[in-house]
């Protein structure tokens, strides 16, 4: 190949499958109170995290909702767990919960892909 | 066609009389498209059109570049004007679609705020001593076509049906971002689906794809292409576009605008190099022509002074599907009868 | 009973016109002018109703029924042309005759939005891309399926179609699409489960009583799956789907999805008829709604004594608001009648 001093570069855009989202991911079924979310950003104001680093509980369950994987897999090592997100929301969510469920559910994912490499 | 909101507008062309201005890049990258223009208008048409000897850009690459300053455009784009004042034409055609994007900015931004127009008529007398009036139409020479369309069928040779099949061939148009898209109202069809090459391909026999990234850019975009580091969002976007309608299995692509033209062409052999992946079966790539050399075929002008060989996805095999004549023989032949350099093979893009 | 006295020409047989009618014929004489050949069409073309998935036929059937009094006479198919002033009364002249009132009552409603008029969004272009209107009479038929015959596999509504729109003109809110696709995105999941449905909207102004509620239930029961943001461009895929184009503004981020159909929650507009009459009796208001002397007190009357305003005429209005507004145009118009006598 010639040098081009450049490669393609790859889209921003996430590209929504054209699965249903509950089939590529359970986590509506795991954490049925996920499901209601109004996206007030309660839990990320309250959040120890979320004062000290990029971490943004809120903002990652949508891209975890879309299968945008990679960001949330880093980011959500950062949660302590200490559940205050599940306290101050409005709707009731079971953060908490939804928070573990995507840890577990990203690392099955992942073990899956290296299986498959 | 479906019903479009905006089907039944149309723009207003002038009918005779054109100033026409030159587009910087299109001479050397697809250096027969403004010929045939000029042939077509003086000797199908019998049309009056200026080809002015002293014209210059319009700083048009420059300006979306931020190289050049928005007062400097508006002195510019005055001075050519004063050109066409002086030449006594009030019909202004410039061959660019980035050029036509300009002026019609310039114009308009003048109607908002007339002080800016009396400050450029000022600058333009003290530096050049010449004055201006604003052109009373601006078009692009595809709308003059658009609008001609009907009498040029009566005169084509051929048509762009598959000799074999007897069916349409499947075209691609692209119009470029600045002819609408800046000025819905100053392109024909507005800008979501424009008409204006559109409505040369039906008329002249052709069935236009609509596929799903059809208002896309081309990639184009300036900037992103004059620094090297940035190609790859330009290629990235057209990519984009050779993605979606691959499978619709276009026979060829029309362009409206120099940058779209050079970049849907010259990065299909970009894409095959780094990727080794073409948007047609056979490997030769989709053809890209301007509309003046699809106009230009179709009266039956010779591909070669056409300057189809100059494009990076070769025509011969479109040629062969329209069945038009053409000597293999005389590809390289110059217009000196010397015989041009023939280009190198790239490695992935057959030719 | 007192023998009616006095003559009022209702224009306009939907919801509004026939509470005021109704309402009025308990002390006088009514006219009730349709221009269509029936009541309650912009009730009738729905399925059910929100917030309480009423059906929407037997509401008007109810509606319908107060009509058949006495003391009103019900013209439809007669589209009012002109009306003006004669003496201390009104003429109002149909394409049939022309008809002398004490008092007037405009109820001529509302059209949706012309969703051509959003060309980015291909309605009348490709197939599968429809209005809220069209999608209620799918339900309605029980028919959801794809123009080739299959159950969909998604189905994407967006909302503010015409409507917060400088482009179109329209600033307004119509007030009623957000509530009105939670309530067709339920109804569509529970015709058809196995159909994901998602909603793109810039704000939800679930306001009315049961709405949040309606909401809630839509995300909880039924998997309804929101997303703000504005979808700004729509095509056919090769396969003869849709493709959208928008951000998912709570993340920051463009998506392209492809989509059996589109749903566009098309916003009220105000009628011909609104257009026309309240030009004609120069109490045109914004967007060419009609325009009422006041919003809180005077609400129902107008600069010219003897006419009303009924319902969404004046502004978008949800059902009940349309019956409590002809109520009160009802009683404006009993006061007028009262003080002129």
């Amino acid at each position: 190949m010639k040098p081009f001093g450049f490669k393609i570069a790859t889209t921003h855009t996430i590209i929504v499958d054209d699965k249903p989202l509950d089939t590529l991911s359970p986590i509506s079924g795991q954490v049925p109170t996920f499901r209601r979310c109004m996206n007030c950003g309660g839990c990320t104001a309250t959040c120890s995290a979320a004062h000290f680093t990029q971490f943004n509980i809120r903002k990652i369950h949508n891209l975890y909702r879309w299968h945008q994987i990679e960001l949330p897999k880093k980011e959500l090592e950062k949660c302590m767990l200490c559940g205050k997100c599940t306290l101050v929301c409005p709707r009731d969510v079971n953060l908490r919960s939804l928070i573990i469920y995507m840890r577990r559910n990203i690392d099955a994912l992942k073990k899956k892909e290296e299986g498959e490499q | 066609m479906a019903k479009r909101f905006w089907n039944e507008y149309q723009k207003e062309i002038a009918d005779d009389h054109y100033f026409y201005e030159r587009s910087c890049i299109r001479q050397t990258f697809f250096p027969g498209s403004e010929t045939a223009f000029l042939r077509i208008l003086r000797e199908e048409l019998g049309k009056d059109i200026k080809d002015e000897m002293n014209q210059h850009t319009c700083t048009g690459i420059g300006y979306h570049s931020d190289v050049v300053p928005f007062e400097t455009t508006m002195v510019i784009v005055a001075r050519l004007f004063a050109l066409m004042t002086e030449d006594g034409y009030e019909n202004y055609v410039p061959s660019c679609v980035t050029s036509f994007g300009i002026f019609n900015e310039m114009v308009e931004t003048w109607k908002e705020q007339p002080e800016l127009l009396e400050k450029t008529r000022k600058i333009l007398k003290e530096t050049t001593g010449r004055t201006f009036e604003i052109p009373k139409n601006i078009a692009h020479p595809s709308d003059i076509i658009f609008k001609n369309r009907f009498k040029l069928k009566e005169k084509m040779k051929y048509q762009l049906i598959n000799r074999r099949t007897g069916k349409p061939l499947k075209v691609v148009e692209h119009i470029g971002c600045h002819y609408a898209k800046i000025f819905p109202s100053k392109g024909i069809g507005n800008a979501e689906f424009p008409y204006v090459l559109a409505g040369m391909i039906e008329a002249w026999g052709g069935e236009v794809i609509d596929y799903p990234e059809r208002r896309h850019c081309c990639g184009f975009g300036f900037r992103q292409y004059l620094v090297q580091a940035n190609r790859g969002y330009s290629v990235a976007n057209t990519k984009k576009k050779f993605e979606s309608m691959e499978p619709y299995e276009p026979d060829f692509i029309v362009t409206n605008c120099p940058g779209c033209s050079m970049f849907l062409d010259k990065w299909q052999y970009t894409i095959a190099e780094i990727e080794n992946k073409t948007y047609d079966k056979a490997g030769y790539g989709i053809p890209v022509l301007t509309y003046e050399e699809m106009a230009g075929i179709l009266l039956g002008y010779d591909p070669w002074e056409l300057g189809l060989q100059l494009h990076q996805v070769q025509c011969e095999p479109l040629l062969d599907k329209i069945g038009i004549a053409y000597n293999p023989n005389e590809k390289y032949t110059g217009k000196d009868g010397k015989m041009l350099p023939t280009p190198e093979h790239p490695q992935n893009l057959k030719v | 009973m007192d023998t009616p006295k006095q003559h009022i020409v209702v224009i306009g047989g939907g919801p509004a016109g026939i509470v005021a009618a109704a309402q009025l014929a308990k002390t006088h004489r009514v006219t009730l002018l349709e221009k269509n050949d029936k009541l309650c069409n912009n009730i009738t073309n729905k399925f059910k109703l929100f917030p309480n998935f009423a059906d929407a036929d037997e509401t008007a059937a109810e509606l319908i029924a107060t009509t058949k009094n006495e003391n009103i006479t019900v013209n439809t198919s007669a589209e009012v042309t002109k009306i003006n002033r004669a003496d201390n009364k009104w003429e109002v002249t149909t394409d049939k005759d022309t008809i002398t009132a004490d008092a007037v009552v405009i109820a001529t409603g509302y059209d949706i939005f012309d969703a051509h008029r959003k060309e980015e969004l291909g309605y009348g272009i490709y197939p599968g891309i429809i209005t809220s209107l069209e999608l209620e009479q799918m339900m309605k038929s029980g028919n959801v399926v794809t123009r080739f015959g299959d159950k969909p596999r998604r189905i994407t509504f967006l909302q503010c179609v015409g409507s917060r729109d400088a482009k179109i003109g329209n600033h307004y809110c119509s007030k009623l699409c957000c509530v009105t696709a939670v309530k067709q995105a339920i109804e569509l999941r529970k015709i058809s489960p196995e159909t994901e449905v998602f909603l793109f909207y810039m704000d939800l102004r679930m306001w009315g009583q049961g709405f949040e509620e309606l909401y809630r239930q839509s995300q909880e029961e039924h998997n309804v799956h929101f997303v703000r943001g504005r979808i700004s461009e729509a095509a056919s895929t090769y396969d003869g789907r849709i493709q959208i184009k928008a951000e998912d503004t709570l993340i920051g981020q463009p998506l392209k999805m492809n989509t059996d159909f589109l749903v566009l929650m098309v916003g009220m507009e105000p009628s011909c008829g609104t257009k026309n009459l309240s030009q004609q009796c120069n109490i045109s208001g914004d967007y060419g709604f009609a325009a009422s002397k006041t919003p809180h007190l005077l609400d129902q009357t107008t600069e010219q004594p003897g006419i009303f305003l009924a319902g969404s005429c004046k502004r978008p209005y949800t059902l009940s608001d349309t019956i409590n507004d002809a109520y009160a145009a009802a009683a404006a118009t009993e006061r007028y009648l009262n003080e002129k006598a």
